[in-house]
């Protein structure tokens, strides 16, 4: 039995209350309406949730992926940590996670919030002038428990709508748990002027274990969300399973960028899906590291004429770390058009896999679609593997697979090392050149930690 | 000052097959040596092992640059003393664009940060000396270069780096006249201030850049050194003419 004390402040701007709460280890029902409970949520949300955790229960784990055997559901709680047991656990980190951030560079208070000591992060001044902007155009950016309490019949309009409590089973585990992410709902024709990202969102959880994010453009809206970072995310709990789920009405245009990097012991299980209607353009840009195993595949579903996919998937596999990772584009209405591209490096042992899906569903016609996966393995040790399927069932598609499997040559190195550059530092070069095209993705911030998070990856890898 | 590259009895062996057989050199500040042979006799052995390619392995001899062994130190070392090598086929390099390979080497040869828009401006006028678009800086290392591209990319980054010591393997094989009208030139602007060791299989080159001194390599030995005569006497009699 453990027991904490939770402030459930954080979901509701108005009353501040301090609630005391028990939780037990393990899933079970009760755990789940307690849940639900403890945040005030409607019925209806008690239902789906209910409803999930049945799901959930009778599915069996997954056999076709990485090695999921050693989860223990009975040995991990199923809810958030209380903010109070929060403020000291700074020194309870390990030590390695805090040198990590020293050598990244991290300033002190983001390090706080980013291993989830501190929930603040000290941007406020930042985000008010923020804040105040995305109200003029009516757009909505807050927590998904918020959301839930604000604008309840858009929630419930839209969850589950892409990725159903019966999905997989960590979906179903999402849905029957879920606490946090981010809610995101832009108003015809808006076009968001910025990145939103999710450390604007103060007073909320941002990096829970289940958290559910849904983004809803509606026609003719642009937005684009940043989350993560390439800092290590501490987490108590060794399993994350967040949902994410985009729609993207007629005309509008979503895109997504994060970077994961969970601490080696975790097990990083995304269901992340989009819908795109007639002419929508989706982008996924999704880098992972870290962790000991993450299973994540963003998908978008073209179910409308001239819907568009983009899809980047990156995965950087270190010692003892299995990114198995890569997309699904489903082309179910004519005209549609996705590329996918897949970029990954494996050293000192680590894994990588892409497992990729390409489906031209009956009657989508006029479909283009390409997917490149490139990996570069760094030394004997560490392993690659891509596993593309393809259902393709109108014979007018265009369709064209592209794959490589690369290591740094030497005649790479000693070019670099004749201009001067020593070993190590040309590798770091041909590294990050490789991944040139993901990086140019992001914004100049996170471009520049991405690149720092490489560098340290590096270190010691020599041919 | 005049620096000295001194190679001494140098036997290199390459996956156990010996190419090199007692190679001797000496090269000093302002002087170019011309090393000419037929292919595979062990030219490029002799400019890789100079600049330290780790599968060519040296059995015996030395190579000292102004009295230290270059052959205890690193590639990248021997480019600290001041050697310069242009490789024979340039590899690409891809997402490593021309500008980052050109100031991350200016700033490992000791460049400073706060003089790098000068470097930039440096770069640019050299390029432009090159034929090269000031977008060429944006593209990736020697990717999708043509033949031309690759030659006068390595002249651009020896004179960038400015060495004292530079080896060229063949930078001028492949190369339209007009192309190499501006090497050549380049070439021979740069041998006034460093030693040059020229790899070639034509005497095009020569036109523009008068060599010291001739050295004709065959089964990884040098078997006959002189100066310009040595050079018609080859387009003469051939190869085969010297045992």
């Amino acid at each position: 039995m453990e027991t904490f004390e939770a402030d459930y402040s954080k979901y509701d701007f108005k009353n501040s209350t301090d609630y005391d709460v028990t939780f037990e280890k393990g899933l079970s029902e009760d755990v789940v309406k307690r849940i639900s409970k403890l945040k005030g949520e409607p019925d209806w949300m008690l239902e789906f949730r209910l409803n999930a955790f049945k799901f959930f229960m009778k599915r069996p784990v997954p056999q076709w992926g990485g090695d999921l055997s050693k989860i223990d559901f009975n040995d991990l709680t199923y809810y958030l940590k209380p903010i109070k047991d929060r403020a000291k656990a700074w020194d309870e980190l390990p030590k390695e996670i805090k040198d990590t951030y020293d050598k990244l560079g991290i300033p002190e208070a983001e390090k706080k919030f980013l291993s989830g000591v501190e929930v603040m992060y000290e941007s406020e001044s930042v985000y008010s002038s923020v804040k105040k902007e995305l109200e003029d155009l009516g757009v909505i950016f807050c927590d998904t428990d918020t959301a839930l309490k604000k604008y309840p019949e858009l929630v419930k309009k839209y969850i589950g709508r892409v990725i159903s409590q019966n999905d997989n089973k960590f979906a179903a585990l999402n849905s029957a748990v879920w606490s946090g992410g981010s809610f995101i709902y832009v108003p015809k024709g808006v076009k968001v002027p910025m990145p939103l990202q999710a450390y604007f969102r103060i007073n909320a959880e941002s990096m829970g274990q289940f958290e559910r994010t849904l983004i809803i453009a509606d026609e003719g809206a642009d937005v684009t969300y940043i989350e993560g970072c390439s800092s290590p995310i501490y987490s108590k709990n060794s399993l994350h399973a967040a949902v994410v789920e985009i729609i993207a009405h007629k005309n509008s245009h979503v895109k997504y960028i994060t970077i994961q990097n969970w601490s080696s012991d975790v097990y990083n299980l995304v269901t992340k899906r989009a819908f795109a209607y007639q002419n929508a353009y989706v982008e996924w840009i999704d880098a992972n590291t870290g962790a000991l195993l993450t299973e994540k595949y963003p998908s978008v579903y073209m179910l409308e004429p001239g819907a568009k996919a983009n899809i980047l998937s990156v995965a950087l596999a270190n010692r003892n770390q299995h990114q198995d990772t890569g997309a699904k584009a489903i082309h179910l209405a004519p005209d549609t058009s996705s590329t996918i591209r897949s970029k990954s490096i494996c050293l000192n042992g680590g894994r990588t896999s892409y497992r990729g899906l390409v489906k031209v569903g009956k009657g989508a016609t006029g479909v283009k679609t390409s997917t490149k996966c490139d990996a570069l393995i760094l030394d004997k040790e560490s392993r690659t593997d891509t596993y593309p399927y393809m259902e393709i069932s109108e014979e007018d598609a265009t369709v064209s697979h592209e794959a490589s499997v690369g290591k740094i040559g030497d005649e790479q190195l000693l070019y670099l090392e004749s201009r001067g550059i020593p070993e190590q530092e040309a590798i770091n070069m041909i590294v990050l050149g490789f991944m040139g095209e993901f990086i140019k993705e992001l914004p100049l911030e996170f471009a520049v930690e991405f690149n720092r998070l490489i560098t340290l990856n590096m270190e010691g890898a020599v041919g | 000052m005049v620096d000295e590259l001194l190679v001494k009895d140098l036997d290199v062996s390459v996956n156990g097959i010996r190419i090199l057989d007692g190679v001797s050199l000496d090269i000093n500040t302002g002087e170019v040596h011309v090393l000419m042979g037929p292919n595979g006799s062990g030219k490029s052995t002799l400019s890789n092992t100079i600049i330290g390619n780790p599968k060519y392995k040296v059995e015996r001899g030395k190579i000292l640059f102004n009295g230290k062994d270059l052959l205890k130190m690193k590639p990248d070392e021997r480019v600290k003393e001041g050697i310069f090598m242009s490789f024979q086929e340039p590899v690409e390099i891809p997402g490593v664009s021309i500008f980052n390979l050109m100031r991350t080497a200016y700033l490992k040869s000791g460049g400073s940060t706060s003089e790098l828009s000068a470097f930039r401006s440096r770069v640019s006028s050299l390029m432009s000396q090159l034929g090269f678009q000031e977008s060429f800086m944006n593209r990736s290392v020697n990717e999708g270069f043509s033949g031309g591209e690759k030659k006068r990319f390595e002249v651009l980054q020896m004179m960038v780096l400015k060495p004292r010591m530079a080896i060229l393997d063949e930078v001028d094989s492949g190369l339209d006249i007009d192309t190499l009208k501006i090497i050549g030139s380049m070439v021979k602007e740069a041998s006034k201030s460093m030693g040059m060791l020229i790899i070639t299989h034509y005497d095009r080159i020569l036109e523009y850049v008068k060599p010291d001194f001739v050295h004709i390599m065959k089964d990884g030995r040098i078997v006959s050194t002189g100066g310009m005569e040595i050079v018609s006497e080859i387009k003469e009699k051939g190869y085969n003419y010297y045992k």
